[in-house]
């Protein structure tokens, strides 16, 4: 199968299998003009099988959104059909407004309008505590 | 940026050490302390009634010559109006040099904290943090005891929901050689995770029971709270462990003459009423404690110094 290599935009590589959608959606990437091809299980020498995401644009992805998601996904930017930047994910530290607190007693919950903030409590087991009422969320996706 | 007191672990060893050594001194030399917030100004917003932590932060605050504002249930506030805590707090921020709060929902004074131009601190927020309780715990355990390490510590009654539990062995898990005493019934033992944050993960020994009459002799402390009726599945259950967790002066006959009881209060019938003349009875002198470890935290986060 031949995809069309980009000159200017973004591959997101070494996406765990079957994720590849989850990650469309989240980083809103049906809103785009430009191309987008999503490939499913290609071959890969470490994981067996990957997906690959490549956009045919420029453009500021949230590699806070991305690094939750999947942090083994590798962002490769591509300039006038070079690799420019290749860039490694990891876990972040804190993330606002991309998972909501599901405490029915917490304050995010009676008032939405606050940012939704929550810190990474254990890297092992990528758990993450809501900055208001410390109620821990597993990792959701 | 404003100093807030949002959980007791905002404050280092080293800074409950300094609240406590200026408790003690309060409590030594009150007249000179009595001008110190003059013209200082205490804001209590209580979203929900809570009447003994209020008067005890009024109190403090009056001790030390300011004065007091507020609300002490939220229909008599702007949020009957649909107000958010954070224009509240704001609002109250260009008023008053310092706000006690307390909110009926987890995590509402650090919301608060993110739009105050003055120091916050937390009077308790649901069923999360009451961190004044534990300040006041920790000069409780202080005064009867000398020192805040070396002791066998009981904990007895609902150990499943009560906050006031929960921060009190994580504060004490800072502080060394301390044996911990589970008292409760099966059904409301400390939940795993405060076991594992505060004691399994810093390799702190715990033993947990059923049976206080078994345990009650190699007691130091005697920290008691209420088993509530509605935590029970069913009524029954309840019946057959409520008068377990009652501390009678026969059940008092075993322990140690040096033994202190603390209980956070209200208390309902978890403690009898003839227990309060026996001098290991150190819940009076903890509420009074209250009022000393808020007078000292309100100086520290004025940043003013006797």
């Amino acid at each position: 199968m031949n995809i069309d290599s980009i000159s200017n935009g973004v591959v997101l590589d070494h996406i765990q299998a079957g994720r590849s959608m989850e990650i469309y959606r989240h980083l809103h990437l049906d809103q785009l003009d430009c191309q987008v091809a999503i490939i499913k299980n290609a071959r890969s020498r470490h994981l067996g099988k990957k997906d690959i995401i490549k956009i045919d644009s420029p453009m500021d992805l949230d590699l806070d959104v991305l690094g939750y998601i999947d942090a083994n996904i590798t962002v490769n930017i591509i300039r006038d059909g070079q690799l420019k930047e290749k860039k490694h994910l990891e876990l972040p530290q804190k993330l606002v407004n991309v998972i909501r607190c599901n405490n029915p007693r917490c304050i995010t919950m009676a008032e939405s309008q606050l940012d939704a903030v929550f810190l990474l409590s254990d890297p092992d087991r990528h758990t993450y505590r809501c900055a208001y009422c410390e109620t821990e969320m597993d990792k959701k996706f | 940026m404003p100093r807030n007191i949002i959980d007791v672990i905002d404050l280092t060893v080293a800074e409950i050490d300094e609240l406590i050594a200026t408790a003690e001194d309060i409590i030594a030399n009150p007249a000179k302390y009595q001008s110190a917030c003059a013209h200082k100004q205490l804001a209590t917003l209580f979203f929900e009634p809570s009447t003994r932590t209020r008067l005890s932060f009024e109190s403090a605050m009056l001790a030390l010559g300011g004065s007091v504002l507020g609300f002490s249930e939220a229909n008599s506030s702007s949020t009957a109006k649909g107000e958010t805590v954070g224009d509240t707090v704001h609002t109250v921020s260009c008023y008053a040099d310092i706000i006690a709060m307390r909110h009926p929902k987890e995590g509402a004074p650090y919301a608060a904290a993110q739009f105050s131009e003055v120091p916050i601190i937390n009077a308790g927020d649901g069923g999360h943090n009451h961190p004044t309780q534990t300040l006041t715990d920790l000069l409780t355990i202080h005064r009867e005891k000398g020192r805040l390490d070396g002791f066998t510590v009981g904990f007895c009654g609902d150990l499943k929901f009560g906050r006031t539990v929960h921060s009190l062995v994580n504060a004490l898990s800072r502080y060394g050689n301390i044996n911990y005493v589970l008292i409760s019934p099966e059904e409301l033992k400390l939940p795993r995770y405060v076991k594992e944050q505060s004691l399994k993960s810093k390799g702190i020994p715990y033993t947990q029971t059923t049976d206080l009459e078994s345990v009650i002799p190699q007691l130091d402390i005697l920290y008691m709270t209420r088993v509530q009726k509605e935590r029970f599945f069913n009524e029954e259950d309840y019946l057959r462990l409520k008068d377990s967790y009652i501390l009678t002066p026969e059940k008092l006959q075993n322990a140690k003459e040096t033994l202190s009881i603390l209980h956070p209060l209200p208390r309902v019938n978890e403690i009898a009423v003839s227990v309060d003349r026996d001098p290991r009875a150190a819940y009076w002198r903890q509420v009074k404690n209250g009022k000393f470890i808020r007078m000292a935290l309100i100086l520290k986060l004025l940043d003013i110094h006797v």
